[in-house]
């Protein structure tokens, strides 16, 4: 597709964030598509294609009173809500709706009106290949690969331990951040064991939230204030198993997601300002900065303890906290979308100063699939 | 001891494997149209090739260690703390697993570890291929 003919006209978060036990589910998702129509000055009959994961996009048209022409319903983990920001962009373009509302809404913690966690039906190839041998939720399915990893690029515990010490940097920074007080190595070396080698501190957090974007088409953005074009994009998937991605050393749907969204927006590397990763534990930025290619295989861990991604540094990563530190409500990937666009309009509690694009990475379930987005605020790049 | 762990439901495409199990055999597939290569888990084509001409044939039971995770959370079936791990078989594929007869310490689980399949009676129907130390005492 064209790089910059989709613009996000409209982005908001749910009104609190971390711990909102008066929301359920749905109400999480439509308090945050009110601020979103909000922020872009729409009302609902405005909205004529629905996007979302988790609720059905049908049940959230009827709450909001959408009578949509376009929905979409792609439901891969928690990267789902960027790939309705590129299936979006790709219908706005065909003309087979104009002007579309994302959202994602999560009561992670407070569990009010919420999915439970997806469990493999009978029969299912991971529940006759991978529940027998006690799998019990991400932190044991996600983190599996991460010995391999350390063992073949020499990674060790405290250079791991260095990926939630300098995003708490950045967390102490934002006023809206679960967690903001300064933690040591020998801090996240000392937390609890969850599933070795992951410590508490290593793990996001498990939260209240939501958030949503409306996206039209870049002709139309003049009318709406601070519009972020939609540079690139890229998708790709590999396994819902963990034990059967092709490796432990690089996710393969990282490397095809992000060179794909590189190749559209047409950009380098060294252009790139600012970039979120989707960060549900501690060893994922390290597979995105190397799969994304901004560093070498191997090299990320050296290149975030040399504080390249750390305030002051050269390409400031998860500038809101992260999953680890702002706010996880189990799909993480709209709070990496919502950062991405405060970045681009100059809006975040930790602006990155004068940057003008963005790298928003998301992953699906445990390196299942991914999505990869270029956000610019520059009309044309 | 492991009455209470989650047990696999065969389906028809998966029945070859479990039936192996049961007779103390480690069953893979393979592609015989020309790729000729070995995968898991079961399917009726080759995932590489997409060929339906495949056959099932007996694994050595060799693998090695390629990674796993200790949860320090017990889970009906599972006492804490235990190793989640993923083995590569000797013909190729890897498979999900438990490591016994071996300490559940990063001490004793050392990447790239030989290992061997030990066969795990669940009930009539259902045996797990679960991995030991190869030359473990037996």
């Amino acid at each position: 597709m064209k790089p910059n003919t989709i613009a996000v006209v409209g982005a908001a978060e749910t009104t609190d964030m971390g711990h909102i036990p008066n929301l359920s589910q749905i109400g999480l998702n439509a308090d945050a598509a009110l601020n979103a129509l909000a922020d872009a000055g729409l009302t609902p009959g405005d909205i004529d294609g629905v996007a979302t994961a988790g609720e059905s996009p049908i049940a959230l048209c009827h709450h909001l009173g959408i009578k949509p022409a376009w929905i979409d319903a792609t439901t891969v983990g928690g990267c789902s809500f960027m790939m309705h920001v590129r299936h979006a962009a790709a219908a706005i373009h065909a003309g087979q709706c104009k002007t579309v509302l994302v959202t994602h809404g999560e009561s992670g913690r407070s569990r009010q009106g919420a999915l439970p966690f997806p469990i493999p039906y009978r029969g299912q190839l991971e529940q006759q290949f991978e529940m027998p041998f006690g799998i019990a939720g991400a932190p044991t399915m996600f983190t599996i690969p991460a010995l391999r990893y350390m063992k073949t690029f020499g990674v060790t515990e405290e250079m791991l331990a260095t990926v939630p010490v300098i995003q708490r940097e950045w967390a102490a920074l934002n006023p809206r951040a679960t967690l903001r007080t300064p933690v040591t190595v020998e801090d996240v070396l000392a937390s609890k064991i969850i599933s070795y080698p992951f410590r508490l501190l290593m793990c996001c957090l498990v939260s209240d939230g939501g958030g949503a974007i409306i996206l039209t088409s870049a002709d139309r953005a003049a009318d709406f204030a601070r519009p972020v074009y939609i540079a690139g994009t890229g998708e790709s998937a590999e396994s819902t198993m963990v034990s059967q991605l092709e490796s432990y050393d690089s996710s393969r749907a990282f490397r095809m997601s992000g060179a794909a969204a590189f190749a559209e927006a047409g950009i380098r590397h060294a252009d790139v300002d600012h970039l979120m990763i989707y960060d549900a534990f501690a060893h994922i930025p390290l597979y995105g900065l190397e799969d994304l290619g901004f560093c070498k295989p191997g090299e990320a861990a050296d290149f975030i303890r040399d504080r390249h991604t750390a305030p002051g540094g050269a390409l400031p990563v998860n500038t809101n906290g992260g999953g680890l530190s702002y706010a996880h409500s189990g799909m993480y990937g709209m709070y990496v979308m919502q950062e991405s666009i405060r970045q681009m309009r100059g809006v975040a509690p930790a602006q990155v100063p004068d940057a003008k694009i963005s790298v928003a990475h998301g992953v699906a379930g445990w390196f299942s699939g991914s999505t990869t987005i270029v956000f610019t605020n520059q009309a044309q790049l | 001891m492991d009455a209470s762990r989650p047990l696999p439901t065969p389906t028809p495409e998966t029945a070859h494997f479990w039936e192996g199990t049961s007779q103390g055999e480690l069953r893979l597939q393979r592609c015989d149209a020309g790729c000729g290569a070995a995968y898991f888990p079961p399917r009726a084509f080759c995932p590489r090739c997409g060929s339906r001409d495949v056959s099932v044939f007996r694994a050595s039971g060799d693998a090695v260690l390629y990674s796993y995770t200790i949860s320090h959370r017990s889970i009906p079936g599972f006492e804490a703390p235990y190793a989640i791990a993923v083995v590569t078989l000797a013909e190729g594929p890897r498979m999900m697993t438990n490591i016994v007869e071996c300490e559940q310490t990063p001490q004793a689980l050392q990447l790239d570890m030989p290992l061997e399949v030990v066969f795990a009676r669940q009930n009539d129907a259902i045996t797990l291929p679960l991995f030991r130390p190869k030359g473990a005492a037996r």
